[in-house]
């Protein structure tokens, strides 16, 4: 299945392709400023300063690349069983789900002794809802776009239910759960940092930024450090010769969802033990599909990975600050260029390809001749 | 007498506004029935329409005229299918990213546009009635508008506005085209067997791109009729899931033109149910939430998908990019 494209050195296939491809995303984006009548350069360095100029712009800037580190992992664990797994967004909300049950059950017990037990709840609910998609894939052969999508849709639901019905307050009209106790939630690194003279003013980065990267070491050891890894990759790249080599594609298959739900999962434990300290509605927000563009920007190499979600939580914050600046341009502009980032890195990611390959044939014919 | 008028009193107006709600969806699906029947996954639905839906309501403004909106909506629509085209037929990239992708520009843009435009948080201005699709005032048949057939006549068939019964025609079209048509023959072979059609020296892409195009055009329909019709100008995320609500119906409809009609009936009818019965207990069962009934349409997809009520299988070679043989 592998596309008919002529193998270019492995340093163009990994940097120069898709810096081409980003760099096309931008110029599209760049076009579309110039459109609505701003100059591109001037809101680049707007983002540019908001994002990364000032450590409260770097503590949201890290906040923002939190969550999008483990949807991005998420999909990217998905991709290389040869799985698109469209449904991050409705794990997340369900991860988050498992937070707020352990919280508000052990609400008033102190933050450290609650987070091993809020990772493993939102791993564990976050797992589950990607756990019949994946037996319907493995064992019933339905096709896993259409059917997590459909998850996304009954988490949404499911959510306004629980919210409105059974976990809002009594008397409160806003959907969503109480607030925890102060010392349930999870501190913010301003709350160290900002008395050693590194003032991150509101920004709410914690913790969870650092299990983002071992999360992240994780996948990459699991993935290619370990015998589930290999037959992960070997189902994703030929399930077919992974049969003959006495493996069960349904059970990577399924594995390989619960592990993709998991980490998306674990995306809430950021945003509700963090961040809102309760249950609310959409607190995931869009953090699912963004890792659909982190997983492709980064070619699914949780490296990739990490620094393709730095990227887009410096456009997310860059962007909430130039919405401000700039109100013309709107916070939507970060949707349109996550859409031009998919497009370009993702479905048109061959565009380049046959010229590329083109100017390197041409380049040995003359290296050998000299 | 009085039960069955009272029945009709009560189910008329749903049915009416079930026909109503089931509008874009059908459009939207017959839209996927098209893309997919000729081997091109489209899961940007929902992007097209919304699209379609903001181009709609500016141009109808702009313009002074619903049919200045539709053709806007359709120009659209179909230039963000050409952009899935490209990407799926020439480029032989991922359909799906590729449609993940549209629904996103759809998204960023309209809201993006419209801010610009119209500084009104997004939406295109509100539309006078001459610039709307109304209902149709199909007269009263000689009925009594009182008696049971005049109010199913009244609440439930009568007063749709054109696009309505343009969706319900649109279902018979497909259907002859498809299936009664050479062409509908080899659009729907390209989907199933494109080294077939490619050997017996027809073009796949160009077969391909057409099917694209036309699916286009209905999300055109659809995208218009939510801003132009049903409401009166675009607003933010107007389609709301309704896309995806329409790639379920396609499932739950095994790619086929009448099944979508009873599918999106289905799904509008459950619609208009949940909006009719908010926080009304039902005999014998008491208050049933209502996100059990936004929920069903899923529900039953997946249900459908598991294979254990009947089958539903894609056509062959959808969502694999064709690559000739060398």
């Amino acid at each position: 299945m592998s596309a008919p494209h002529r193998d270019l050195p492995p340093l163009v296939d990994y940097v120069v392709v898709p810096f081409l491809n980003l760099a096309v995303a931008f110029l599209v984006a760049g076009l579309v400023v110039l459109a609505i009548g701003e100059n591109p350069l001037q809101a680049v360095a707007i983002m540019l300063h908001g994002a990364l100029g000032y450590p409260e712009g770097v503590g949201f800037t890290l906040y923002y690349t939190t969550g999008f580190v483990f949807t991005g992992l998420s999909v990217a664990v998905a991709f290389h069983a040869g799985l698109f797994n469209i449904g991050s967004e409705g794990q997340a909300t369900l991860g988050g789900l498992g937070v707020a049950l352990l919280c508000l059950t052990f609400d008033g017990a102190p933050w450290w002794l609650v987070l091993p037990f809020a990772l493993a709840a939102s791993a564990l609910f976050g797992a589950a809802w990607a756990f019949v998609p994946a037996w319907l894939q493995a064992r019933r052969g339905s096709h896993i776009v259409i059917t997590t999508i459909m998850f996304n849709y009954l988490a949404a639901t499911l959510m306004v239910w629980l919210l409105v019905e059974v976990l809002g307050q009594p008397g409160s009209m806003s959907p969503e759960t109480k607030t925890f106790e102060e010392a349930t939630r999870l501190p913010f690194l301003r709350d160290f940092l900002t008395p050693l003279g590194i003032d991150l003013g509101q920004s709410p980065v914690n913790p969870m930024v650092f299990v983002a990267l071992l999360s992240a070491v994780f996948v990459w050891l699991l993935i290619w450090r370990t015998r589930f890894g290999f037959e992960l990759r070997t189902v994703g790249q030929n399930p077919t010769a992974a049969v003959y080599a006495g493996i069960d594609p349904g059970n990577i298959v399924i594995a390989a969802m619960l592990i993709s739900g998991g980490l998306s999962g674990l995306m809430a434990v950021n945003e509700v033990m963090g961040v809102q300290h309760r249950l609310l509605l959409e607190f995931v927000a869009g953090a699912g599909f963004v890792g659909i563009a982190v997983a492709l920007m980064g070619r699914s190499h949780p490296f990739g990975v990490v620094l393709s979600a730095l990227l887009f939580g410096i456009l997310y914050q860059g962007g909430a600050e130039l919405a401000f600046e700039k109100p013309s341009i709107s916070r939507d502009m970060i949707v349109v260029i996550q859409a031009l980032v998919i497009l370009f890195a993702g479905a048109l990611e061959h565009m380049f390809r046959p010229a590329l390959g083109r100017l390197f044939a041409r380049a040995e014919t003359a290296g050998g001749r000299a | 007498m009085s039960d069955l008028a009272s029945i009709v009193d009560l189910l008329a107006p749903v049915a009416g506004s079930g026909i109503r709600l089931s509008v874009p969806l059908l459009f939207a699906c017959l839209a996927g029935l098209w893309s997919e029947r000729s081997g091109v996954v489209d899961i940007g639905l929902e992007g097209k329409m919304l699209a379609a839906a903001f181009a709609s309501g500016a141009g109808a403004a702009a313009f002074h005229s619903p049919w200045a909106g539709l053709l806007a909506g359709i120009v659209v629509s179909v230039a963000l299918a050409l952009v899935h085209g490209f990407a799926a037929i020439t480029q032989r990239g991922n359909q799906i990213v590729s449609g993940v992708a549209i629904n996103f520009l759809a998204a960023g843009l309209t809201v993006l546009l419209g801010q610009v435009w119209y500084g009104q948080g997004g939406r295109t201005p509100q539309l006078a009635n001459p610039e709307r699709f109304l209902g149709l005032d199909l007269g009263t048949l000689g009925l009594d508008p009182n008696s049971a057939l005049g109010r199913i006549w009244g609440d439930a068939i009568s007063g749709h506005n054109v696009l309505t019964w343009c969706a319900f025609l649109a279902v018979p079209i497909t259907w002859w085209v498809l299936w009664r048509t050479r062409f509908g023959l080899r659009l729907r072979a390209v989907g199933d067997n494109p080294h077939a059609v490619d050997t017996a020296g027809v073009s796949v892409a160009a077969l391909r791109y057409r099917a694209v195009i036309v699916c286009g055009v209905l999300t055109g329909f659809a995208g218009t009729y939510l801003a132009v019709a049903q409401s009166a100008g675009f607003v933010r995320d107007m389609t709301a899931g309704k896309g995806f609500i329409a790639l379920a119906a396609l499932v739950f409809a095994k790619w086929k033109p009448l099944n979508a009609l009873g599918a999106c009936l289905l799904f509008g009818m459950l619609d208009a149910v949940a909006i009719r019965l908010q926080g009304t207990p039902l005999p014998g069962v008491g208050t049933v939430p209502v996100q059990v009934f936004q929920a069903l349409p899923y529900a039953l997809t997946v249900v459908l998908l598991a294979g254990f009520i009947g089958r539903s299988i894609p056509p062959k070679a959808s969502g694999i990019p064709y690559t000739k043989d060398r």
